[in-house]
């Protein structure tokens, strides 16, 4: 498959907006998906659908087949070594992290103990530490970020002194930053800690393999890799994963229950309680299939070209009016560009691009850490996938000069 | 630019580019506190000064896109010298200018038309074009919300309010 005409398969990018072609440059945010992911729910629902885990039936094998043909190429799609033991859906990355805080952080956590974050991490990677270090009286540490949007590992082995747990992004979803994970995460382990990986922006966008990353647990959401909302991933170890309490209690997660207590299922189905998300766990795998038909190695390769371009045109076109908060080259970033442009307001800014049809995000991005360490309150941002080319970036361009003659 | 004419009024544009009232006020005696919107990150601290029941002097910091900084701008000139009584008014009226498109939003008929007396608003009324685009609603309130969070308070809460952040 070819991802220069990829975008043909999106059925959301054929429409205008304010009577212009829709720019959809919002991906880091959430992404659009193609037919196939539709067509696979779809079918699902009018085929297939019964509850899983529960029914003999037909219909209800089958449902049960596609729901966990789904995990097993999500493993797959992340290099898990036991997939259909290791890869938990949950409702979203920040659910993912959230139950990782709540059964392995409670079980493993005591005041005084210390918890390594970095100054780049999203709100989901961020405040369920904040709630356990309240709860727990754990102190929390971070990671600089140096004034080259990188992070400044020069103290890592003092600030990972007696670190049980380090959480940190794959990829900032504000500056596009690529951190050295691998290198962090085998100091961390050296260090006794045990490492989670935020993978919500580098799954989408990049080859990814949990023992190339050395994390215990990796997290990402389904929405931002072409598939749909409400589902999310939570990768873990499975001696990690077979030792931690439940998550949620209630049907699907239990062995037996009597009155006065009850034994966990196995794996993955102990951190599943209730009915699941099978449509979605549905278009996730479609969505995987779709990527891997692509191939990520390709997804990667065809997105630097892209952010070369971008970083070229608008530096070119806007020399000094324009700031762009993240790494100036693409050597370790990926396609998210924090924009400043003059001293226009980026809620402006991404009212007069709507107005041409390009859809960016105006905000903090939940990183108010990040935007508060690099003196901003809000910045635009545009992010690219498969289906965004060359003519997104000159509409783009065009959009900025708008709203710099606008304002000027 | 077209589309937008009626968000980026003129009046709105110059009061972004030359914000009335800019400041701080020496706090106590001026009453503070501070509005955000996490939705995009801007904030507003709006200081006054009151003498008696009249809004004396009035001032404005903190950040924002251009359609919160000239509500700001816009409201600190409006409310200046005004009995308090007036000055609640006056947010109550905005504010029901700001709420039109809102309410509507909610089952699209049968909603009570407010009436606004648009000579009260005077260059307020410029910012009438910001319910068209209902995002940016809270933005063109924040200021509004401030103050009025600044006349609720007796004056022990609102220091305890500006020593919150």
């Amino acid at each position: 498959m070819d991802i220069a005409s990829c975008k043909a398969d999106f059925p959301l990018l054929e429409q205008t907006a304010h009577g212009r072609p829709l720019v959809y440059l919002d991906s880091a945010s959430s992404s659009q998906r193609p037919r196939v992911v539709l067509d696979a729910m779809d079918n699902y629902y009018e085929t297939t659908h019964a509850n899983v885990h529960r029914g003999v039936y037909a219909i209800a094998e089958e449902a049960d087949r596609r729901y966990e043909a789904a995990r097993l190429a999500v493993g797959r799609f992340i290099g898990a070594p036991h997939p259909g033991q290791e890869v938990i859906f949950t409702k979203n990355a920040t659910e993912a992290v959230n139950l990782v805080a709540a059964t392995w952080g409670r079980a493993n956590l005591s005041p005084g103990d210390a918890v390594l974050l970095t100054d780049m991490e999203h709100h989901a990677n961020l405040v369920p530490w904040l709630m356990l270090a309240e709860e727990r009286g754990l102190e929390l540490r971070w990671i600089p970020m140096a004034d080259d949007y990188r992070l400044d590992l020069s103290s890592l082995d003092r600030l990972l002194d007696g670190v049980k747990l380090v959480a940190c992004t794959t990829m900032s979803n504000v500056l596009g930053t690529i951190p050295p994970f691998a290198r962090i995460a085998e100091a961390a382990h050296k260090a006794g800690a045990v490492v989670l990986a935020d993978g919500a922006q580098s799954v989408p966008h990049l080859p990814t393999d949990v023992k190339a990353l050395g994390c215990d647990f990796l997290v990402f959401s389904a929405h931002k890799m072409l598939g749909p909302t409400g589902i999310g991933v939570l990768w873990g170890r499975q001696d990690l994963l077979e030792a931690m309490p439940p998550f949620l209690g209630g049907g699907g997660m239990i062995a037996d229950v009597r009155r006065d207590g009850f034994t966990t299922n196995e794996l993955p189905l102990k951190f599943e309680a209730g009915t699941p998300p099978i449509a979605e766990a549905v278009g996730l795998g479609a969505a995987v299939a779709y990527l891997d038909a692509l191939g990520m190695e390709a997804v990667h390769k065809y997105e630097t070209a892209l952010t070369a371009y971008a970083l070229g045109t608008l530096t070119e076109r806007f020399g000094d009016d324009l700031r762009i908060l993240g790494p100036p080259n693409t050597e370790d970033r990926g396609g998210v560009l924090s924009l400043a442009y003059r001293d226009i307001h980026p809620h402006d800014l991404a009212q007069v691009l709507d107005q041409m049809g390009v859809c960016v995000r105006a905000g903090h991005h939940c990183a108010k850490p990040l935007m508060r360490r690099m003196g901003v309150s809000a910045t635009a941002r545009a992010s690219f996938y498969v289906y965004n080319d060359e003519s997104d970036v000159d509409t783009l361009a065009e959009a900025l000069a708008e709203a710099g003659s606008l304002f000027g | 630019m077209p589309g937008l004419e009626d968000l980026y009024r003129e009046i709105i544009l110059d009061h972004y580019r030359s914000p009335r009232n800019r400041g701080e006020l020496p706090s106590p005696p001026a009453r503070r506190a501070e509005g955000f919107n996490p939705l995009c990150g801007d904030e507003v601290v709006v200081y006054v000064e009151l003498d008696g029941d009249t809004l004396k002097d009035i001032r404005i910091s903190g950040q924002g896109c251009s359609i919160s900084q000239s509500s700001a701008s816009l409201m600190s000139g409006a409310v200046k010298g005004k009995t308090l009584s007036e000055v609640h008014d006056l947010i109550h009226t905005f504010k029901a200018m700001m709420s039109i498109h809102e309410a509507r939003l909610g089952d699209g008929e049968g909603d009570e038309p407010v009436a606004l007396d648009p000579d009260s608003l005077g260059e307020l009324a410029a910012l009438q074009g910001v319910v068209k685009f209902p995002v940016r609603i809270k933005c063109a309130t924040l200021s509004w919300n401030t103050l009025a969070q600044t006349l609720d308070q007796d004056q022990g809460e609102a220091l305890a309010s500006s020593n919150e952040h």
